[in-house]
C-alpha cells in the first residue's frame, strides 16, 4: 500500500460556512471514484446529525483519493477534513500538522469572510502551501476577479495558482486536483528511521472500538506491531491498518507521509491523547513530535435532568458520550433547587452546547444548565488551595485569602470599521492590550483577557458588533489574582443556588443587574408581587420586582362542560410541575437556560 | 312540518309532591343548529340547509326519556335551551318537548324556562309563540352595542334589530337577559363605559358581561394567532373587568358569578344549578350532563347523535363515573366562579367530599394572607381583589 512519498498528497480545506467545503469534498471524492453516485449521501464528510445541521466539523476525518495526473502518474491525496471552531482549536492545529496545504474555498460573490482568516492564518503558520479556490462562479452574481483581488489584498496570498470552479455545477474539479498535484508539495519522512506518527484524532466506533486517526512521519506502521503511546506511556498491539476512501479499507501498512487510521483493542477515546506520538515499541524514535498539549476542560456547568427520574439515564448517556468525546468530563453533583446532577468539563461554549444537544437529541433527555464557569483557583487563610468548579461550593469570604482566575490571550481579527467597538468589548472584560496592527484595512488586535469573560457572552457579542467580520483565537497564558466575589440571585428573598456566579467585583453591579432584569422577563407573574435581588454577601447589588398577576380567568364556563375547565387546571397543575419551586414561587426551567445565555445583552 | 298541538298560553305544574324527594335537577336542551357561524364561537353549532324538526323533537324527548329513568325522584327547577341558535326552533318543537318533561319528572314551582336567542326580527318575531310554549327567560345574544362590533364578531343582526328584539323580548317574557362580549379589539375604558351605561339603561334585570375569550379552533384563534387580531393586554384586561364589576354594582347589578350580573333574585337559576353542582341532565348533541356522580357527554355531530339516540335510545357517547376527589375538583373549580362562593354543607352533600379535605390547607393560608380568598358567613369565597385571579388561585387551591 505504501506510497512513494513524491507521489503524496496532504491537504485540507479552509472555508467559511456555506461557501461549498462539503460540496467540494463530494466533488473531490466522486471524481477521483471514492464512491458512486448513488452511495454519495449529502456532505459525506460531516457523519453527526449535528454536524449536518450545523455545518460545522466536530470530529477530524480523511478520505484517501486516488489520482491520476495529467502527466501520466498516479498520485495519492489525503483530503483532511478539519474541526472549524476555536473550541477545537488544539484539535485543527493537530489536524493542520498533519498536511502540507490546503485549499482555500471562497464564495466567487460573497468574497473572502473574516472567519475564514484565523484557519488562513492558521494554516500560513504551519507553512502550508495555500491554493484558493474561487467557488460558485457560476452564479450571476459572481465576481472572481474582485474576489481574487480581495485574497491578494486581505491576506497577501498570491492568486496565479487560483482555481475558478463550482463544486455543485461540477466545474473546475479537474483543474483542482492539478492544482493540488502541482502546488501542494510532497511530505518528507524517512521510512528507515524508527516509527514515528502522529495521533491526529480518535473516535469510538461500536463495531472496530477505538479508531484513531495516524499521520506517519518516519517508518512504517504495520498489522501485528507492538506500538508505544510516548506522552501517554501505554503500549498497545495494532490488530488493523486501514486508510478511508471514504468507506474502510484494511491495508498492509502506511509509511512516511500516509494518511490512515489503526485499531488497537482500545476501548475508550480517553485512552488516546490527540497529538500524541506513536512509535514502535522495540525501537522507539528519539523525540516524541513537538506541540503536544494535554487537552483540560476549561468551562464548566452543571447539567442537571429536568425529569428526576432521569438521573441514572443522564449518568449512562453522558458515560457513552465519554466514549467518544475525552476532551469533556463529568462528576455528580447535588442542587438544592435542581437536585441531582453533573457538574460537566468542556473545551469551549460550543462544545458545551454540541454535548448538550447530543444529550437532548440522541439521548432524548430534557437538560437544565446552569451557568457556565471557569476553574478558579482558592487560596485560603490556612495555606491551602482549592480548584473551585462550582459557584455555589465559594468558601466563606472570610476564609479567603485571594482567589486566581484564568486568563487568556486572545487575538482578534477584524475589519477597521468595527475596531473601535471590538476594542470597547475587550476593555469593559478587562482585557489589557497587547499589540494592535492593521493592514489595508483589517486590524489584527491582541488582548489578555480574563477566561470568565469570554465564557460568558463574549463570543456572541463579537459577532453581533462586528456583524460577524470578526474571528477570534484563544490560547490559556495561566491564573492570576483576581478581585472575584461570588453574586447571587434572591427571587423573593429565596437563594437560587444555580444562579450563582463569580464575577469580577468591578463587573458585578452591571451583571447583577442584567440577571435581574432577565429573570424578570422569565419568571411569569405570581399572585403576589415578586421581588429579584443581585447580591454579594449580605448586599444587595441590584433588584428587579416583578408586579402580581392582575388577571387569569376564563370568562364563559361552557354550559355544563365541566370536563374542560378540569383539563384546562390539569394543564395549569403540569405546566406547575415543569418548575421549580423557590419558596413559593416557580421559576420555569427554560428561565434558567436562558437567563444564562446571555447572548443578547444590550 | 308544524305538527304538535300549539299549546295553550298560561302554564303551570305543580306535581305532587310525593314524587319529588327533594334532589333540584337543572335540564339542558341543546339545538345544535345557527343560520352561520360566529368567529369567535367555539360551542357545538352547525349550519345545516334544512332541518327534520319532528325527527329531531322525537329524538330529544327519547333522549330525555332516557335520562328520567335514571333520576328518579329528582324535581326540575330549570330547563334551559341552548344552542346554536334554539330561538330557530319550532315554538311547536320547545312546546313539546317542555311538555315531555313536565310528564318525566316533578316540576318545581316556578321553574325557569330560558331560551337563547339571536336577536334579529325574524326571531323576534317568534317570541310570542315560545311564551305560549312555556318559555319565561330568554337570553338574548346581543353581544354588542356598536354595529362595527357586531361585524366584526360575525353576528346576523345590527344595534337596531338587536334593541328591537330586546323590546319585543321584554314585552313577552318575565326574565330577560342579555349578552354582551367586551375586551373586543381596540376596545378602550372609555368606549367601554359608555357601551354599558346604555346597556345598564334598558331595565334589563340580568346581564352575562363576557370578556372576549380566543378559542382553539375558531377563525379567531387563526386570526389571532396571525397577529391580525391584537386584543387588549393584561392590564387593560384587568382595568375593563374591574369598571364592569363597578359599573353594575352601582348599577343595582352586581356580579353574583364571574361574567353574570343581576338584581337580587333575577340570578339564572339554571347556571346557579351548574356552579353550585347540583345534578343536571343535558340531552341533544355535545351536551353535557352530571347525574348521580356520573359525567355524561352525548355525541357532538348531529346526524351521529340522531341516529344514535334511534338506535340505542339515547344520544350518550361517553358516561364516566366520578371519584370523589374527581366531585370535590368540580365543585370547586365551579362554586369559586360565585360571588357567595361554596357553601360547605352544601358542597359535601353534592359531591360526598368535605370541603377541607378538596383544597390543600397550605395554599389557602397564603391565599388568604394575600387577601385573594376570606371566608364569610360561612361559605368559602374569593375576595374581589381574588375573582379576577379565578384560575391561578384553583392552580393553587385544589388539593392533589
Amino acid at each position: 500500500m505504501t506510497a512513494e512519498l513524491s507521489r503524496i498528497r496532504n491537504f485540507s480545506i479552509i472555508a467559511h460556512i456555506d461557501h461549498g467545503k462539503s460540496t467540494l469534498a463530494d466533488r473531490l471524492i466522486q471524481q477521483t471514484g471514492g464512491l458512486q453516485a448513488r452511495e454519495m449521501t449529502e456532505q459525506v464528510l460531516d457523519n453527526m446529525d449535528i454536524e449536518r445541521e450545523r455545518g460545522i466539523t466536530i470530529k477530524s476525518q480523511t478520505v484517501r483519493l486516488d489520482y491520476k495526473a495529467s502527466d501520466g502518474l498516479d498520485y495519492v491525496l489525503n483530503l483532511m477534513d478539519t474541526p472549524g471552531h476555536v473550541d477545537f482549536a488544539y484539535e485543527v492545529s493537530r489536524s493542520l500538522a498533519a498536511c502540507e496545504g490546503a485549499l482555500l474555498v471562497v464564495d466567487a460573490s460573497q468574497g473572502v469572510e473574516a472567519q475564514t482568516l484565523a484557519n488562513v492564518y492558521q494554516s500560513i503558520e504551519h507553512d502550508h502551501e495555500i491554493v484558493p479556490v474561487i467557488n460558485k462562479i457560476d452564479l450571476p452574481a459572481a465576481e472572481p476577479e474582485r474576489v481574487k483581488a480581495q485574497i491578494e489584498e486581505v491576506i497577501g496570498l498570491d492568486t496565479a495558482n487560483a482555481v475558478l470552479a463550482s463544486a455543485k455545477s461540477g466545474i473546475g474539479i479537474p483543474e483542482v486536483l492539478e492544482a493540488i498535484v502541482k502546488y501542494i508539495p510532497a511530505p518528507k519522512g524517512d521510512r528507515d528511521a524508527p516509527l514515528k506518527a502522529m495521533l491526529v484524532d480518535s473516535w469510538y466506533d461500536p463495531y472496530l472500538g477505538v479508531v484513531i486517526l495516524v499521520r506517519v512521519i518516519d517508518g512504517v506502521l504495520r498489522k501485528g506491531q507492538q506500538i508505544t503511546m510516548m506522552q501517554a506511556g501505554t503500549q498497545h498491539l495494532v490488530d488493523r491498518v486501514g486508510v478511508f476512501r471514504p468507506k474502510i479499507e484494511i491495508v498492509g501498512d502506511l509509511g512516511p507521509g500516509e494518511v490512515g487510521f489503526i485499531t488497537a483493542q482500545i476501548k475508550e477515546v480517553a485512552q488516546t491523547n490527540v497529538g500524541d506520538t506513536i512509535t514502535e515499541t522495540k525501537r522507539p524514535t528519539a523525540q516524541p513530535l513537538p506541540g503536544f498539549k494535554e487537552v483540560q476542560p476549561v468551562v464548566f456547568c452543571g447539567l442537571f435532568p429536568t425529569d428526576a427520574a432521569d438521573f441514572e439515564k443522564l449518568r449512562e448517556s453522558l458515560g457513552k458520550l465519554r466514549l467518544n468525546d475525552a476532551s469533556f468530563s463529568f462528576e455528580m453533583e447535588t442542587s438544592a433547587a435542581l437536585g441531582f446532577g453533573f457538574r460537566c468539563g468542556f473545551l469551549g461554549l460550543l462544545h458545551l452546547e454540541i454535548v448538550q444537544e447530543r444529550l437532548t437529541r440522541e439521548y432524548d433527555l430534557d437538560l437544565i444548565t446552569t451557568a457556565p464557569s471557569v476553574v478558579y483557583k482558592i487560596f485560603k487563610n490556612d495555606g491551602s488551595m482549592i480548584e473551585l468548579h462550582n459557584p455555589a461550593d465559594m468558601p466563606d469570604p472570610v476564609y479567603i485569602e485571594h482567589i486566581e482566575e484564568p486568563w487568556i490571550e486572545a487575538v482578534i481579527y477584524c475589519p477597521d470599521e468595527y475596531l473601535g467597538s471590538i476594542l470597547k468589548l475587550c476593555q469593559d472584560r478587562r482585557g489589557i492590550q497587547k499589540n494592535l496592527t492593521s493592514v489595508a484595512g483589517r486590524a489584527q488586535v491582541t488582548y489578555e483577557l480574563p477566561l470568565n469573560e469570554v465564557v460568558f457572552d463574549f463570543y456572541d457579542r463579537l459577532k453581533s458588533i462586528s456583524r460577524g467580520y470578526a474571528s477570534f483565537d484563544y490560547h490559556q497564558t495561566g491564573y492570576r489574582e483576581g478581585d472575584l466575589v461570588r453574586m447571587t440571585i434572591l427571587v423573593n428573598g429565596e437563594l437560587v443556588d444555580a444562579l450563582s456566579m463569580v464575577v469580577h467585583r468591578s463587573q458585578s453591579e452591571a451583571r447583577g443587574r442584567h440577571m435581574c432584569e432577565r429573570m424578570k422577563d422569565l419568571i411569569p407573574r405570581h399572585l403576589f408581587k415578586i421581588p429579584i435581588q443581585a447580591a454579594i454577601g449580605g448586599r444587595v447589588i441590584a433588584r428587579e420586582t416583578i408586579a402580581a398577576m392582575r388577571k387569569d380567568v376564563t370568562a364563559k364556563c361552557y354550559g355544563g362542560d365541566i370536563s374542560r375547565k378540569r383539563k384546562l387546571l390539569d394543564k395549569q397543575k403540569e405546566g406547575k410541575k415543569r418548575m421549580r419551586q423557590y419558596g413559593s414561587v416557580d421559576i420555569p426551567q427554560e428561565a434558567f437556560i436562558a437567563a444564562l445565555r446571555m447572548g443578547d445583552e444590550g | 312540518m308544524r305538527s304538535a298541538t300549539v299549546p295553550g298560553p298560561s302554564r303551570s305544574w305543580s306535581p305532587p309532591a310525593s314524587e319529588a324527594d327533594g334532589r333540584e335537577l337543572a335540564v339542558y336542551v341543546h339545538w345544535p343548529f345557527c343560520v352561520s357561524k360566529c368567529p369567535y364561537c367555539d360551542f357545538n353549532s352547525h349550519v345545516r340547509e334544512s332541518i327534520d324538526e319532528a325527527g329531531w323533537r322525537e329524538a330529544l324527548i327519547a333522549d330525555l326519556r332516557h335520562e328520567a329513568a335514571l333520576t328518579a325522584g329528582a324535581s326540575v327547577v330549570s330547563i334551559f335551551f341552548g344552542g346554536g341558535t334554539p330561538s330557530l326552533m319550532d315554538a311547536a318543537t320547545t312546546a313539546a318537548i317542555i311538555d315531555a318533561i313536565a310528564a318525566l319528572w316533578p316540576v318545581a314551582p316556578g321553574v325557569e324556562i330560558t331560551l337563547e336567542a339571536n336577536p334579529t326580527s325574524v326571531e323576534a318575531a317568534r317570541f310570542a309563540g315560545f311564551a305560549r310554549a312555556g318559555v319565561n327567560r330568554v337570553s338574548l345574544g346581543l353581544q354588542a352595542l356598536d354595529d362595527a362590533s357586531l361585524q366584526m364578531l360575525g353576528r346576523p343582526h345590527d344595534v337596531a334589530q338587536g334593541l328591537a328584539a330586546l323590546d319585543v323580548a321584554q314585552a313577552n317574557f318575565g326574565r330577560v337577559s342579555f349578552d354582551l362580549i367586551y375586551t373586543r379589539p381596540g376596545q378602550t375604558l372609555a368606549s367601554w363605559q359608555a357601551e354599558l351605561q346604555r346597556a345598564l339603561g334598558f331595565g334589563t334585570e340580568h346581564l352575562s358581561l363576557y370578556q372576549l375569550t380566543i378559542e382553539p379552533k375558531t377563525r379567531f384563534a387563526s386570526l389571532h394567532a396571525s397577529g391580525k387580531l391584537l386584543l387588549p393586554d393584561e392590564e387593560a384586561s384587568a382595568d375593563l373587568f374591574e369598571l364592569t364589576r363597578e359599573m353594575t354594582a352601582a348599577a343595582g347589578l352586581p356580579a353574583y358569578e364571574v361574567s353574570n350580573h343581576a338584581r337580587a333574585g333575577a340570578e339564572s337559576r339554571h347556571n346557579l344549578a351548574y356552579w353550585t353542582y347540583a345534578d343536571y341532565v343535558g340531552v341533544g348533541p355535545g351536551a353535557h350532563g352530571r347525574r348521580r356522580h356520573a359525567a355524561t357527554v352525548r355525541t357532538m355531530k348531529p346526524e351521529g347523535w340522531l341516529a344514535g339516540v334511534r338506535a340505542a335510545g339515547h344520544g350518550i357517547a361517553e358516561e364516566t363515573a366520578l371519584d370523589a376527589p374527581t366531585r370535590g375538583q368540580e365543585a370547586l373549580l365551579m362554586g369559586l366562579r360565585l360571588t357567595d362562593g361554596i357553601d360547605p354543607g352544601r358542597f359535601e352533600a353534592r359531591t360526598g367530599v368535605a370541603l377541607d379535605e378538596a383544597i390543600d390547607p397550605q395554599s389557602l393560608a397564603e391565599l388568604r394572607g394575600l387577601g385573594l380568598v376570606a371566608p364569610a358567613g360561612g361559605n368559602l369565597r374569593l375576595t374581589a381583589a381574588g375573582a379576577p385571579l379565578l384560575n391561578a388561585i384553583l392552580a393553587r387551591l385544589v388539593a392533589g
